[in-house]
């Protein structure tokens, strides 16, 4: 199956399809994660997005059920070097050509995804198409460039749940106790238990399984609502701590949420990651930018200014909060990706309330930053005691 | 953090020679080591025994000591640069060289030397070493952290034994507590191997203590290469992932980066361990690297072991990813943290990341049991590699494909030669050739599954070597006529070479088949481009050309219109074919930027420095075959711009190249790839010696057994029997009889294919010298004259030599002269020659020419304080001798050594592969080299022979047993002998001159004479020296088994009378107790001899 990528900017790379046949539509953002594809694929954060993979084999361990970060996966499509058509894991239930058709996600691979990055890098992101029904390229690129933009896009309504939800699950655990023999077959994903002594509800504007997963494993009882729900509402539930999640598209039309916030700060402990953290910076008076190619990749170092020492962190975002548009005295810039500067990390002067634009859930990713799920407990606790 | 303050000085201590498991890669981290610290305004102290390095270039330290590297000496250093002023304060920097640096570190500290000089140990703690090292403290430490290592016991009887394997199952692995190199373990498969294995090892233990351990063969093996600093930064800088599963040694294994079949779960999980052992370790910064192994069927992951300093994967891991792991744990050492250093590559963001890749990278290791018959093939927990290839791709089947044609094994393609009879068991037992039984297996319709139970091999592997198999069968049926353009990019693009293609299509084998492939494909615009190695999957700009080819659409090495040298590099370290080659190739880089060109390095050789990719301009990291290195030069050469390429650097893999090259229009400089064929053609240039009134032994070729006795016949026995086209005297033999030879012939033409058997007269009783010249086609200086101290028949790698020479006559020296002049103008030599030169009865024979860099560059390179490799580089750029030596030129003198004697020693991997005849002979086997200084012959010899690992003995009992022609002189040394109180012993004939000379010699028989004889002393300890001069078939036999029992024995031979002198002087000075270093730049300043 031939298939085609039509940038916005008339640039076409051909290759083979495989997954899901048809036609995609959306951004094309560029991921430097040698591991975590499945993860990736099913990140909301990426809805509206076609994802080129840098890592050039892909596949190799197939997919399995453990491995979701949401319910489906949200990229629009998929671009690889090459696709593993065979699964080697011990964990894999499906091969990943398979799960993709299954998910009517179109995948372009064999292409010279390194001329595709440097071309994103050196003009920006872009929209493309990817067709294996449409040859004809002119076709394909005024359809790349009728795509809506993503600049302005609230797109954390599209993803967002619709009713409230309790979330019970805890880390997974991959590891089978030694004492068991070798071979009693294939390990599951065990739960950590943890005892539940703080009630947070958290906004889903695209929320990752793993941050939900992450705050069970901490000690919390999370309630998962969507992305509108009124300050008020969340009030009335009597939470601990309220969480902001991470999600696709550009803050600043989510005018809704930045004003639910400005609602929230200073009676609830907040914590955000990633579109929660532009979200609090809009909702703080600042201002948010889109990168060029943005941070999508699990290598990042990111320094914590407060301590000095460097993480490598998990990233995914096209935009940044700029740290020039912050009152410094109400706002302490806590991390920064030494990289390229970008503001990664912030906690208000007095509310309790701090965030991250990075993902200190990783999955995809370095496992560096799990220490903020315990601050953020550590914050709720001393609000209570308060 | 910023830089230490406290520190002014530092010695870094190198590895010492090449060994098989310790390899060029710690010349390239400790190079890197030794500039980072210069850069950083360190005093630089260096001390490594192997002259063949970079790092022990002048230029690279302050001061270099080219000493053996024992506990004694070290001392005695430290002590000098103590004396000498230390500033602030002296450090030692032992994680740069190897496991021999780290013992040395642990023995100086637990000795108390650092304590008592007051010098610090940087780079790794003692008990963070000590930690990382013991099997038990380890496992320990890896408990108290919550992982796993595999399950174990100590035992001290039978029945604990049976009841661990009664928990684990069969099987299980046994280490007998305290044994020498490991001996008394094994594997045993059930429980009667059980019984037998563990009883032999109580036994064998010293304190009647086995540990048995859970096997985990078949397991999925992966190494993580991590950094730490001073702040408790951590950072993995690549995951390598073993094709071959547990049981096989990692240097033995093939290796991809990054690891291809782990989740981001399995591999954060891996990282995340990895990170609590570094800590829990304690190695406080610089790089480690950590084991696991992971069980296919559930995941269960177990820790193997650490080295706490950088290593042969780390080195791997930085060409791997073009983070330089050795440099920047130089700079972590001296404290800066990981944030404030820049990487290199991108120049912007720092060198605190974790590098990530978009392309595969396989490494290959090099085998070569064809240099020693009768060694155990077989791989598992004891490495026996000599050398490995990297390649890089952009997906795995391209790189493992360009790995294995980097590989040179010099077969033919398509004629690889599988026994289907042995397919089982080469499946199922590691071995060199498994790669290629793997193959042929997935031909003949073997399954992915069926494979993987036989193999362990991860199915996702066996499935990509699946996809090459369907394809070479694919191409296979079709032809050159019919293979369309898609086909073609498609094979390329799977990493197929033009010489396979030419097979499959059947357009002929060899040269002619490869380019009429190669011309297919540029008709077809299937032509290679080059993508970069950037560290960060091009997210950021990247400044370094560090380049690999590919099939793709982009390239990303658009060349330079600058003046331009190509260096063709040596690929992957083999015997004969080693680091002196890549030092050499090193030094035209230099010196070629230096001078203005833009230097291109192509090899493929992931240990060297040559493949830093800032030893030149631009870096391909390419297989050094006529495609690769066409489709280079065509690229490079699109501009237009001045461009010349360097074959006579790399040894004989770009030699190979030289014509077809030279052929293809590509512009060979320095002498002419016509001159490198004359001296290598026996008969034109058995003509040209006439011509040039050169006495040479007389010789002959033959392609048949009669042929060849006929030619011995004629020139008399004994002869050397060998093939045309040799490096390192591969498949030589010195045949003293009909049989000999027959035998010969019968085995050699596998080697020898269309090109014919050479022999020549042997000559018996020569005295063999070396000379390596410098010529730019009408000036000659002569580097220096290399006095064998073997006796004649070893070859020249394997022969200890001293420079100057010791007991030549002058007017024979003179001779050498004239004829080495006379022949570096007749080939028009521009560039370095090599010949060897034989001395029988005071006339001079010409033995060999080689118009090229030999391995001896180096060593007289340091010993003369004058650069050679860079002067010929410049030779060949069109500069002239005159320029750079111009009194050597005016006065037709040597360069010279100074007041200083320089010996060079050889070392031989015995211990690697027991079982194996030790005797040398004109096939090389030694794997590394050793350099002596003294200001006598006996000081430097006894220095070479410690740093080779022989220790002169200052007392005992010295066997001798020397030739009739050595009769005479013998008394003088014997009598030296008794005067320093040793006793002899000797053979009849030795004993009755010996005696005559009022000496006591107890007598014994000669081995084919009657019993006792000299080998049941040597076994029973009763000889400490061993000085045995033997001619003739008879002396051959008893030489073999004297040398066998000494090797075993650890009792050094001496094969010379010059080298009995020596060595009576260097005991001498051993029973002084005399200790002296030197440093290579002030011996070479006191004669003010040039440095750059």
């Amino acid at each position: 199956m031939e298939a085609i990528l039509a940038l916005e900017d008339g640039r076409i790379f051909r290759g083979k399809g495989y997954g899901a046949s048809g036609e995609c539509y959306g951004e094309v953002v560029f991921n430097t994660s040698i591991t975590g594809y499945q993860e990736i694929f099913t990140d909301p954060s990426y809805a509206g997005q076609i994802v080129v993979l840098t890592n050039p084999e892909i596949g190799n361990y197939g997919t399995n059920p453990d491995d979701e970060e949401s319910g489906k996966p949200y990229i629009e499509g998929l671009i690889v070097r090459e696709f593993s058509r065979v699964a080697s894991n011990w964990r894999s239930h499906q091969v990943a050509d398979e799960y993709l058709e299954r998910h009517h996600i179109p995948v372009l691979a064999e292409i010279d995804t390194r001329a595709l990055v440097r071309h994103l890098r050196d003009h920006g992101v872009m929209r493309g198409v990817i067709s294996t029904t449409e040859k004809d390229v002119e076709k394909l690129v005024a359809r790349a460039r009728s795509i809506k933009k993503m600049d302005g896009t609230d797109l954390a309504s599209v993803v967002t749940t619709h009713e409230a939800y309790h979330w019970t699950k805890g880390e997974v655990v991959a590891q089978r106790q030694a004492e068991e023999p070798a071979e009693a077959g294939a390990l599951h994903a065990v739960e950590k238990p943890a005892e539940r002594r703080y009630k947070v509800v958290a906004y889903d504007f695209g929320i990752k399984h793993n941050i939900l997963r992450k705050l069970v494993g901490s000690g919390c009882d999370v309630t998962v609502v969507p992305a509108d729900t009124s300050a008020k509402d969340v009030l009335a539930m009597k939470p601990h701590g309220v969480f902001l999640s991470n999600g696709p598209g550009d803050p600043e039309p989510v005018e809704y949420a930045q004003k639910n916030i400005q609602k929230l700060m200073g009676r609830v402990p907040v914590f955000g990651i990633c579109l929660g953290h532009q979200l609090i910076g809009l909702a703080l008076g600042g201002k948010t930018y889109k990168l060029k190619f943005g941070h999508h990749g699990g290598n990042h170092p990111v320094k914590q200014l407060l301590t000095g020492k460097v993480e490598i962190t998990a990233h995914n975002h096209n935009f940044a909060v700029d740290p020039d548009s912050l009152k410094q005295s109400e706002v302490e810039l806590t991390h920064v990706d030494l990289n390229d500067n970008t503001l990664e990390g912030m906690r208000h002067r007095t509310y309790p309330l701090f965030s991250v634009q990075y993902h200190p859930e990783a999955a995809p990713g370095p496992h560096d930053s799990h220490y903020l799920f315990a601050d953020f407990v550590k914050l709720m606790d001393e609000w209570k005691r308060k | 953090m910023p830089r230490r303050t406290d520190i002014s000085k530092i010695l870094i201590i190198g590895s010492g020679p090449i060994v098989i498991g310790q390899s060029a890669e710690f010349d390239y981290s400790g190079t890197q080591a030794c500039k980072a610290l210069k850069a950083e305004g360190f005093e630089v102290v260096l001390v490594n025994s192997n002259p063949a390095t970079i790092m022990t270039d002048p230029e690279m330290a302050d001061r270099t000591y080219v000493e053996p590297l024992t506990r004694r000496y070290l001392e005695e250093i430290i002590k000098l640069e103590v004396e000498r002023g230390v500033g602030k304060g002296m450090a030692v920097l032992p994680t740069v060289g190897g496991q021999t640096a780290l013992n040395l570190a642990v023995e100086l500290s637990d000795e108390g030397v650092l304590e008592k000089y007051g010098v610090k140990l940087i780079g790794a703690q003692l008990e963070a070493i000590k930690k990382a090292e013991d099997r038990l403290m380890f496992k320990d430490a890896m408990t108290a952290i919550g992982l796993e290592s595999a399950r174990s016991a100590l035992v001290n009887n039978l029945k604990d034994g049976l009841d661990f394997s009664a928990k684990t199952g069969f099987p299980v692995v046994l280490r007998p507590s305290f044994t020498l190199g490991g001996s008394g373990g094994g594997i045993a498969y059930n429980r009667e191997e059980l019984l037998e294995l563990l009883s032999r090892g109580l036994d064998l233990s010293p304190v009647h203590e086995v540990l048995i351990e859970e096997s985990l063969l078949g397991w999925k093996e992966y190494e993580l290469e991590l950094m730490r600093d001073l702040a408790d930064n951590v950072i993995v800088i690549c995951s390598i992932e073993n094709f071959d599963p547990m049981g096989v040694h990692t240097g033995d294994s093939i290796t991809v980066a990054p690891a291809q079949t782990l989740s981001d779960r399995e591999y954060q999980r891996m990282r995340d361990a990895a990170i609590k052992v570094i800590r829990e370790i304690g190695v406080e910064t610089g790089g480690s690297n950590i084991q696991f192994a992971v069980n296919p069927a559930n995941g269960r992951m177990i820790v193997i072991e650490m080295n706490p300093r950088v290593s042969r994967s780390s080195a791997l891991a930085s060409k791997a990813t073009g983070f330089p792991i050795a440099k920047i744990a130089a700079k972590l050492a001296v404290g800066y943290t990981l944030d404030e250093i820049t990487n290199d590559i991108t120049k912007k963001t720092p060198a605190c990341f974790e590098p990530t890749l978009d392309y595969v990278v396989v490494k290959i290791p090099k085998w070569q049991f064809e240099k020693f018959p009768g060694a155990d093939e077989s791989l598992g927990p004891q490495m026996k590699s000599v050398g490995e290839a990297m390649a890089i791709g952009r997906t795995f089947k391209e790189a493992l494909l360009k790995g294995v044609r980097s590989l040179e094994t010099g077969k033919k393609v398509g004629s690889e030669q599988v026994e289907p009879r042995i397919l089982t068991k080469r499946l199922v037992s590691p071995h060199p050739e498994r790669l290629q039984y793997l193959r042929y297996a997935l031909r003949n319709g073997y399954s992915v599954q069926q494979l993987s139970r036989m193999t362990w091999i991860d199915p996702w592997f066996l499935s990509q070597l699946k996809d090459i198999s369907d394809e070479q069968i694919a191409l296979g049926e079709s032809s050159m006529e019919a293979v369309s353009a898609e086909q073609l990019r498609d094979a390329k693009r799977k990493g197929f070479s033009d010489a396979r293609l030419a097979r499959l299509l059947k357009a002929g084998d060899g040269q002619s088949g490869s380019e009429t492939i190669r011309q297919l494909r540029k008709k077809h615009g299937v032509t290679p481009v080059y993508k970069r190695v950037d560290t960060c999957a091009a997210e950021f700009e990247s400044h370094t050309p560090y380049l690999y080819s590919t099939y793709e659409e982009e390239d990303e090495a658009t060349p330079t219109s600058k003046k331009k040298v190509i260096i063709l590099g040596s690929g992957p370290n083999r015997i004969g074919q080693g680091i002196e080659f890549d030092y050499c190739c090193c030094h035209a880089a230099f010196a070629l930027r230096d001078d203005g060109f833009e230097t291109v390095m192509v090899n493929c050789n992931p240990e060297t420095v040559s493949t830093d990719y800032d030893t030149s301009d631009r870096l391909y990291f390419e297989p050094l075959t006529f495609e690769d290195v066409m489709a280079i030069y065509e690229h490079e050469s699109e501009t237009g711009g001045e461009i010349g390429v360097i074959v006579q650097f790399g040894g004989q893999t770009p030699l190979n190249l030289a014509l077809p090259l030279k052929g293809a229009g590509v512009p060979i400089i320095g002498t002419s790839p016509e001159s490198i064929d004359l001296a290598e053609d026996r008969k034109r240039f058995g003509k040209l010696l006439e011509e040039l009134d050169i006495p040479q032994p007389s010789g002959g070729t033959a392609t048949s057994a009669e042929e060849a006795l006929k030619v011995a016949e004629r020139i008399g026995y004994p002869v050397l029997v060998r093939p045309s086209y040799v490096l390192g005297g591969r498949a030589m033999v010195i045949a003293y009889d009909e049989v000999a030879v027959r035998e010969y012939m019968k085995q050699a033409v596998e080697y020898s294919q269309d090109r014919p058997i050479l022999i020549d007269h042997f000559l018996e009783e020569a005295t063999e010298l070396d000379v390596d010249a410098l010529c730019d086609g009408e000036d000659v200086v002569i580097g220096g004259i290399m006095q064998h101290i073997e006796e004649a028949g070893i070859h020249s790698g394997d022969s200890s030599c001293v420079l100057p020479a010791v007991d030549i006559p002058a007017h024979l020296l003179q001779t050498i002269r004239e004829y080495t002049f006379r022949l570096a103008r007749a080939l028009k030599v521009v560039g370095l020659m090599n010949v060897q030169y034989g001395i029988q009865r005071d006339k001079v024979y010409v033995i060999e020419v080689n118009p090229r860099a030999s391995r001896t560059v180096p060593y007289v390179s340091k010993a003369t304080g004058v650069p050679m490799a860079k002067i010929a580089a410049r030779l060949m750029t069109g500069r002239k001798l005159r320029e750079f030596l111009p009194e050597n030129v005016e006065k037709a003198t040597d360069l010279g050594t100074g007041d200083y004697f320089y010996v060079k020693s050889p070392v031989f991997p015995w211990g690697k592969f027991p079982g194996v005849d030790t005797v040398l002979g004109p096939e090389m086997r030694s794997t590394g080299e050793v350099m002596g200084v003294g200001e006598n012959f006996g000081e430097a010899f006894s220095k070479a022979q410690l740093s080779a690992g022989q220790v002169l003995p200052t007392r005992g009992t010295v066997f001798v047993s020397v030739s009739d022609r050595d009769k005479v002189q013998i008394v003088e040394v014997a009598r030296k002998f008794v005067d320093l109180g040793f006793r002899l012993v000797a053979t009849h004939g030795t004993a009755d001159v010996l005696e005559s000379a009022k000496m006591h010699v107890e007598r014994v028989y000669k081995v084919m004479e009657g019993r006792p004889n000299v080998v049941d002393l040597i076994k029973g300890d009763r000889i400490q020296l061993i000085i045995n001069t033997p001619h003739g078939v008879e002396p051959w036999f008893d030489e073999k088994a004297i040398r066998r029992a000494a090797i075993t024995a650890r009792i050094p031979t001496i094969t010379t009378l010059s080298a009995a002198h020596a060595a009576a002087e260097g005991i001498a000075s051993l029973q002084r107790g005399e200790i002296k270093v030197r440093n290579l730049q002030e011996m070479h300043a006191e004669r003010g001899v040039l440095r750059k």
